[in-house]
């Protein structure tokens, strides 16, 4: 038990909590919603606000944070916008984000990033001042999600009739996208924004069934968030593996299971 | 006696109608869907609005709730923009499956009707989910208020949200296609349901089936791209052909009759 007194451990211990919390939360939205799409678009064209802090040699975190939440308002104009060919613009804006990541890093002189750690990200070289913007992204998360609970729950079961009860639907659908940009910057050093969608989508599908409402379900899912980060932290700590990489593989089979159980086990009701 | 007579007796020739649309034209990516619309529905209607799929009934109930905004015309719910007067008015969504899956449960639903009434940042009151419990009672679903949407049969679903719709005390009842994934006997009972609940408030709903009628329908608007407003709830070869342009792409074969209280004419082959 003495890795536990490693700082690195440590910090790593925390980042896996604290993305799990705000992911499980903001994954839950995106799953009701079915927008996972939408959401995968958001955090891989995070990948541009990436290059634009290594060109201009900017401090990446707020850098990234204020291309997210542009990238975020272009998003929720769209697709509040031209409801029926959503998929199309957010493949394009998905596509373009990450392209022009890229070919900003090409045009920075002598720094070379690797993508992988982008991808990825790695979660046992966390710095103790990410986890700040953590803990502040975090409480933002949970103390929105508060205020707004039943307006966003109407929104996310019926938004034709949220609109007509006079719900402000266009600022809470920019609000949502809005935490799913904040909830790709919080963890894109740390765990990667390939890892962000595994904690927002597999979760929540894992737990929406068993809920009861839409609060229980972001709990839940928080809590299986926990345990497959930490599980698989572990086995990656054990086997000398890609801790990113062994998380989403953890939650994976875990999905899978679910999955075969459910097939093949009669249901009773 | 049929809505407009009975508002003119009640309240004089002046009274503001309920709904009233003038001069309204609506188009969808340069398609026309509606043309040239006018009509005024008085309190106390119950209002079929009837005609073909993708002829415009739901384009026509979304422009009185103003989620839709005509290309040109005037709409006006309860004497102003539905923007500003909709929370009066309760709107019942055509159903679709996908809500099935959803994490919520029944009264969950209904309390979602509410909201306008509890403002933002607050949570739902006492007086919220008493009402929320007595308009389940009135829909006959009390019982199965604590089962998870996704666990109830299609018509225990529309009746669901036929509470929600009605949870906030309304002023005018907007319902699109009520009856639909509800059997016969269903469809009878509700309707009766709906009767009684024209008592107190202005009903118009969109059916594509034309069978559908019952004996408490008060006015027919028939849709197909224009709007024909009738007065009385009976159909005539006339509204059929509005309705369908020529006899030959009529999509209603069978034109049902509620005897003893309806008699629809027999649809004219040619």
């Amino acid at each position: 038990m003495e890795i536990f007194s490693l700082p690195f451990i440590q910090h790593a211990i925390l980042a896996g909590l604290l993305a799990s919390i705000a992911c499980g939360i903001i994954g839950s939205l995106v799953v009701v919603n079915r927008t996972v799409f939408l959401a995968g678009g958001i955090a891989h064209a995070a990948y541009g606000g990436v290059g634009l802090a290594f060109f201009f040699a900017l401090p990446a975190l707020p850098c990234i944070m204020g291309f997210s939440l542009f990238t975020a308002l272009i998003m929720a104009f769209i697709t509040m916008r031209r409801r029926e060919r959503m998929d199309t613009f957010i493949g394009v804006v998905w596509a373009v984000g990450m392209a022009l990541g890229i070919i900003l890093i090409d045009l920075s002189p002598g720094y070379n990033v690797d993508l992988m750690s982008f991808l990825f990200g790695s979660i046992l070289t966390v710095p103790g001042s990410d986890i700040g913007i953590m803990v502040a992204v975090d409480i933002v998360t949970v103390a929105a999600v508060c205020f707004f609970y039943k307006e966003l729950l109407a929104m996310s079961y019926d938004m034709e009739f949220s609109r007509v009860r006079g719900v402000p639907v266009n600022m809470l659908h920019f609000l949502f996208l809005a935490l799913v940009a904040l909830g790709v910057v919080m963890t894109i050093r740390v765990v990667g924004l390939i890892l962000v969608m595994a904690l927002f989508t597999i979760a929540p599908y894992l737990t929406e069934r068993f809920s009861r409402s839409l609060a229980g379900m972001m709990a839940a899912s928080c809590m299986a968030n926990i345990f497959f980060v930490f599980t698989g932290l572990w086995l990656s700590y054990r086997y000398n593996l890609t801790s990113g990489a062994t998380i989403i593989l953890v939650a994976a089979v875990f999905l899978m299971i679910f999955i075969l159980l459910e097939r093949f086990v009669p249901k009773h009701s | 006696m049929t809505g407009r007579e009975a508002a003119d007796a009640g309240m004089g020739k002046a009274a503001m109608p309920d709904i009233e649309i003038r001069d309204c034209f609506f188009s969808f990516n340069g398609v026309p869907v509606l043309r040239d619309v006018n009509l005024r529905i008085f309190h106390g209607d119950f209002v079929a609005v009837i005609g073909p799929n993708g002829g415009g009934k739901t384009t026509l109930l979304k422009l009185m709730l103003g989620l839709l905004k005509p290309d040109k015309g005037v709409v006006k719910l309860l004497g102003d923009d539905p923007c500003r007067t909709r929370q009066r008015v309760g709107y019942m969504p055509q159903y679709s499956t996908g809500e099935k899956g959803f994490p919520i449960t029944v009264e969950d639903v209904v309390l979602l009707g509410r909201l306008g009434i509890t403002g933002l940042g607050c949570r739902f009151s006492k007086e919220d989910r008493k009402a929320a419990i007595s308009s389940l009672e009135m829909v006959g679903m009390k019982a199965h208020m604590h089962k998870r949407i996704g666990d109830l049969s299609g018509g225990q679903i529309q009746r669901t949200l036929l509470a929600r719709a009605l949870v906030s005390g309304p002023e005018v009842l907007f319902l699109d296609e009520p009856m639909a994934s509800i059997d016969i006997d269903g469809q009878s009972l509700l309707f009766d349901l709906l009767g009684q609940i024209n008592r107190d408030m202005t009903i118009l709903f969109v059916t594509h089936d034309v069978g559908l009628l019952s004996r408490y329908v008060k006015s027919i608007i028939c849709v197909n791209e224009r709007v024909f407003v009738h007065d009385e709830p009976r159909m005539t070869p006339e509204m059929i052909s509005n309705l369908t342009g020529t006899a030959e792409t009529c999509p209603v074969e069978m034109v049902a009759h509620g005897m003893p209280h309806r008699v629809l004419e027999r649809h004219r082959k040619d």
